[in-house]
């Protein structure tokens, strides 16, 4: 019974975790190539984009036949519905990735004064929030979903440091400025993708609960 | 959204012999809504919206214990009069079952069998019936014709029509929509909706997504029980009870 369906169930986490894996991939890439000044792989990133749309176009019409061919109800009603959410933060978060380099070619190949562990980690945490949040979603891991939302006050953190790293850039050399704003940027861009990845983790609590929040 | 309990249903037991098929069934039925019993076959959902008008006493070695109140009167009291019982709760069967007469004696059958003589009045209560079963304009320069000659979603409104021409509080109907296209099927589903206005409507559906899309309540039974019953709306959407949960996405043991 319902064979069919689990098919295409595992089919879509499966697309979710490739997904996935390609933003990732696009965060790790972005910040290396910011801190090694390396265009050629900050464009691939930019290029690589377009990848990652795609993904997304085809988990929503993964989704699509789905809910037309076996029109669900219930927990699977929430798990196909939770996808199709997901997939806009997933592809925002690639959005952002796209951004940061494109920063990393506007801030071209100059010496780079400011110090970029802050952001560095920043990037770290993001990535594990985001595999995570979507490690939640196929493994129907509640607590893993709670632990993203959590973990979303480290990022909060490190952003306030970065600023901080980022003010004293400015007070010791206020010719760094342009670069120093480029970074809060980026720092900035590093904070919403925890925003998002929170988001794909309170989707995947939604697709979990047993019952309907109070309204 | 005020509730008025329109059928109240305590510790209902049925046995067919010695086959338990219903147990301890406890539910209140809402006035002016429309509740729906899902199950797989032989789970007891015909069986339970029979023993609402007791058309279960037709049948031989029936066992009923429990009690069903309409407005609060036990309708397995000795003193219930099963005819004005069904009067009050009409039924609409899964096949159209029109008799072999014309579409007007169809409708006045049961006014006649209760005593209306008068042309007029049963001119009135055939036009007021087939309009309330959103036949009439279909079928208004024919009445004189056989009801038999009709398609099958217009033979099941003439049905429900004839259900309607009794004035009855509550309508059963058994699978209503199974033996019609999808047309004829959102007819009836759209007059349900009518009919909810004015009357108490139970229906019990193999169609789940019927179920989801007309009902307010829905009851879902499993080998005579029933397992989970509440807003269909909830039902449909969190399940509490894992068989429930189980039969509504398909999965079937």
């Amino acid at each position: 019974m319902r064979s069919k369906f689990d098919e295409q169930l595992a089919e879509l986490n499966n697309q979710m975790t490739k997904m996935g894996i390609m933003i990732e991939d696009s965060i790790a890439k972005a910040v290396t190539a910011m801190s090694k000044k390396d265009e050629e792989l900050a464009k691939n990133v930019m290029e690589g984009d377009s990848e990652i749309d795609h993904a997304q176009k085809k988990i929503e019409s993964i989704c699509f036949n789905l809910l037309i061919q076996q029109q669900p109800v219930a927990k699977d009603l929430r798990t196909i519905t939770a996808a199709m959410k997901m997939v806009t933060d997933m592809e925002r978060i690639g959005d952002h990735a796209a951004d940061i380099s494109e920063m990393t070619i506007f801030m071209g190949n100059g010496e780079r004064e400011a110090d970029f562990s802050h952001i560095n980690k920043m990037a770290s945490e993001t990535v594990l929030m985001l595999h995570w949040s979507i490690e939640a979603y196929v493994e129907k891991d509640m607590e893993k979903a709670k632990a993203v939302i959590a973990h979303d006050d480290i990022v909060d953190r490190l952003f306030d440091e970065a600023k901080k790293d980022i003010i004293a850039l400015i007070l010791k050399n206020p010719k760094d400025g342009e670069e120093a704003t480029d970074l809060l940027m980026v720092a900035k861009y590093f904070e919403r993708i925890g925003d998002h990845a929170t988001n794909i983790a309170e989707w995947v609590i939604y697709s979990l609960q047993t019952s309907a929040c109070k309204e | 959204m005020e509730t008025k309990t329109k059928i109240s249903v305590e510790n209902l037991n049925l046995y067919y012999g010695e086959n338990h098929a219903l147990k301890d069934v406890n539910m209140d039925i809402c006035a002016n809504a429309i509740t729906a019993f899902i199950g797989p076959s032989g789970c007891g959902k015909s069986t339970f919206l029979k023993t609402l008008n007791r058309m279960n006493d037709l049948v031989e070695n029936v066992r009923i214990d429990g009690r069903v109140c309409l407005d609060g009167d036990d309708i397995y009291d000795s003193g219930m009069d099963t005819t004005l019982l069904r009067k009050r709760v009409g039924m609409v069967f899964q096949q159209p079952n029109p008799f072999p007469m014309s579409i007007y004696d169809n409708i006045a059958y049961g006014p006649r069998v209760h005593g209306i003589k008068s042309k007029a009045k049963l001119d009135e209560i055939v036009e007021e019936s087939l309009r309330g079963a959103a036949i009439f304009d279909e079928v208004k320069d024919r009445l004189k014709k056989s009801a038999l000659g009709l398609s099958g979603g217009q033979q099941q409104r003439i049905c429900i029509a004839r259900a309607l021409a009794v004035q009855p509080e509550v309508i059963l109907m058994d699978e209503p929509t199974s033996a019609l296209d999808p047309i004829s099927t959102s007819k009836i589903e759209e007059l349900m909706e009518q009919l909810k206005k004015q009357y108490t409507v139970i229906v019990v559906t193999h169609n789940m997504q019927q179920a989801v899309r007309v009902s307010d309540y829905t009851a879902f039974f499993l080998v005579g029980e029933m397992v989970e019953f509440g807003k269909t709306k909830d039902i449909f959407s969190y399940p509490q009870d894992k068989r429930t949960e189980d039969y509504i996405t398909g999965r079937f043991g």
